[in-house]
């Protein structure tokens, strides 16, 4: 766990560097995010996608995992990958303040 | 009169079937079970027949004969599930009413997601072990196998028995080193999990058993492609991995009339349920069961198995209009074959990861430990599997919860599904 300061606030991140505290997360905070994942700028595709994470894990209390990120968020598992090269559902989640996607079991 | 419709005369619905049987005499309800065919299969004896040991008749018997006679069983193909009105529609165009559904009808394999997977090398240098074809072709395969790379690729999770991918590592190795070839065989595991497994402390001791026996692992890889022709696994992201035979896990799905009918399932196909008492989220008169159910429990025939206790008394309380049993715990409980008439055990749940100590107490059966018992256990499982757990019967010493005694908690394991 590590205490830093995002878009001026101060958060804490768990040791794989997801918000500890997803209702701090600001449109602000996700540049920095982003930036900390090596994408920058988040272009209007990666917003898309960060939005819908956040918007499915608000509604469903997890985010989803890739392939049902290509099934449903419009932009296909490839270009996915184009977007967050680093694993989009992992990255995603991240930027969008949320925490790690649940794999199964 | 109550009516009960089951989808699947597979593990789960052959168990619920007999069970609900035991609770309501004929004239108290009607239970019937349909199956698109009546060939049950018996699963985890696919994993040894690539191996020469056993064929598919061995495995198979005839789904009617596994259910009580009071059951009605039709072989029909389900088309869609109407849950506004209670029907369910069959593929020769009748239909059947419910006051509870049951859905069993496990998980398919969906070929067709992954690009390049069916096309030219399947069935040639292109397999599966998860299809009775697959699995009776490979045989003949690693027969005549003398040498080169053998990949076995998880694509994605969920996958039914996510352990068995392992356990062909592990049979492989055996197998190879019989035959006096295993220093011409290079065998990698490649996985899109970040480790062997998805438990923590478990996923450390399979990696360490890969290590002692040569196996190379692959994590975090997500194949995009598997060009057959070309020999060669292609991730995402664009990184590869050449073969010369590919042993490939491909995605599941839930049954295809899920997704045809609104407001059952999830994007995968699968049927989310309470994680406690296997009720839909969506429509109280409908459950699921087994592969079938979208649950953090791994797809497994001990859950299916652990489940049909919960299931059948919510069935029950349903039907007489009383709170449901909130009480699945999630307990799974897996043989590991390691080659050599060797075997591991482990057992978990939602809330504990697999732990070292014994099963089901401290005098018992080793857990996550290499053991001959283990493996007799495994062989012995087929037989109890046919005569005791589908008819519904109670087995000895085998509890639907998970036992904490015998289990070494060393300290509080707080549990991650990481990927």
């Amino acid at each position: 766990m590590t205490t830093m300061t995002l878009a001026g606030i101060d958060v804490e991140l768990n040791d794989e560097g997801f918000l500890v505290d997803p209702s701090q997360w600001t449109e602000a905070m996700a540049i920095d995010l982003a930036g900390k994942e090596g994408i920058d700028p988040l272009t209007e595709e990666h917003w898309k996608v960060v939005h819908f994470m956040r918007s499915e894990y608000l509604a469903k209390g997890s985010g989803p995992s890739v392939r049902v990120l290509g099934k449903t968020s419009g932009v296909t598992i490839k270009e996915l990958y184009q977007l967050f090269p680093k694993g989009p559902a992992k990255t995603a989640a991240k930027i969008a303040g949320i925490p790690k996607p649940k794999g199964c079991i | 009169m109550h009516r009960i419709v089951i989808l699947g005369g597979g593990t789960g619905g052959t168990l619920v079937a007999n069970r609900l049987r035991k609770i309501y005499s004929a004239n108290e309800a009607t239970i019937t079970v349909v199956d698109q065919n009546d060939d049950h299969l018996y699963q985890p004896g696919l994993l040894f027949v690539p191996f020469g040991v056993g064929a598919i008749k061995d495995i198979t018997r005839p789904r009617r004969k596994q259910l009580h006679q009071d059951i009605k069983y039709s072989t029909r193909g389900v088309t869609k599930v109407e849950l506004g009105s209670n029907t369910v529609r069959l593929g020769d165009e009748s239909c059947l009413e419910y006051d509870v559904l049951v859905i069993a009808t496990g998980a398919t394999l969906s070929t067709d997601e992954t690009e390049g997977l069916t096309g030219p090398g399947w069935m040639e240098k292109v397999f599966t072990f998860y299809t009775p074809e697959g699995a009776t072709a490979l045989a003949t395969v690693l027969r005549d196998f003398q040498g080169g790379r053998i990949v076995v690729n998880v694509v994605d999770m969920p996958i039914k028995c996510p352990v068995a991918p392992l356990e062909f590592c592990f049979l492989a190795d055996a197998y190879f080193r019989k035959r006096g070839i295993r220093d011409r065989v290079e065998l990698t595991y490649v996985t899109p999990l970040d480790g062997a497994f998805t438990q923590p402390v478990c996923s450390q001791q399979l990696g360490g058993m890969f290590v002692d026996r040569g196996i190379k692992l692959v994590t975090e890889f997500n194949t995009g492609v598997v060009d057959g022709a070309g020999g060669r696994l292609i991730a995402y992201d664009e990184s590869e991995v050449p073969f010369d035979l590919a042993v490939v896990i491909p995605v599941h799905s839930g049954a295809a009339y899920v997704a045809n009918s609104e407001g059952l399932g999830d994007e995968l196909g699968f049927i989310p349920v309470d994680e406690h008492t296997l009720q839909s989220k969506t429509s109280p008169n409908v459950f699921a069961i087994g592969d079938a159910a979208a649950l953090p429990a791994s797809k497994a025939g001990s859950v299916a198995h652990f489940e049909g206790g919960v299931l059948v008394e919510n069935i029950h309380r349903f039907l007489d209009g009383q709170h449901l049993d909130a009480s699945f715990d999630g307990h799974v409980n897996c043989f590991i074959e390691s080659g050599s008439s060797k075997a591991l055990l482990i057992d978990f749940n939602y809330e504990t990861e697999p732990l070292p100590g014994h099963y089901p107490g401290s005098v018992g059966l080793p857990l996550m430990k290499e053991s001959r018992l283990n493996h007799l256990g495994k062989l012995a499982f087929q037989w109890i599997y046919w005569h005791s757990l589908l008819p519904g019967r109670d087995l000895p010493f085998v509890t639907s919860h998970m036992p904490k005694a015998g289990k070494n908690f060393v300290a509080p394991i707080q549990k991650e599904h990481s990927r």
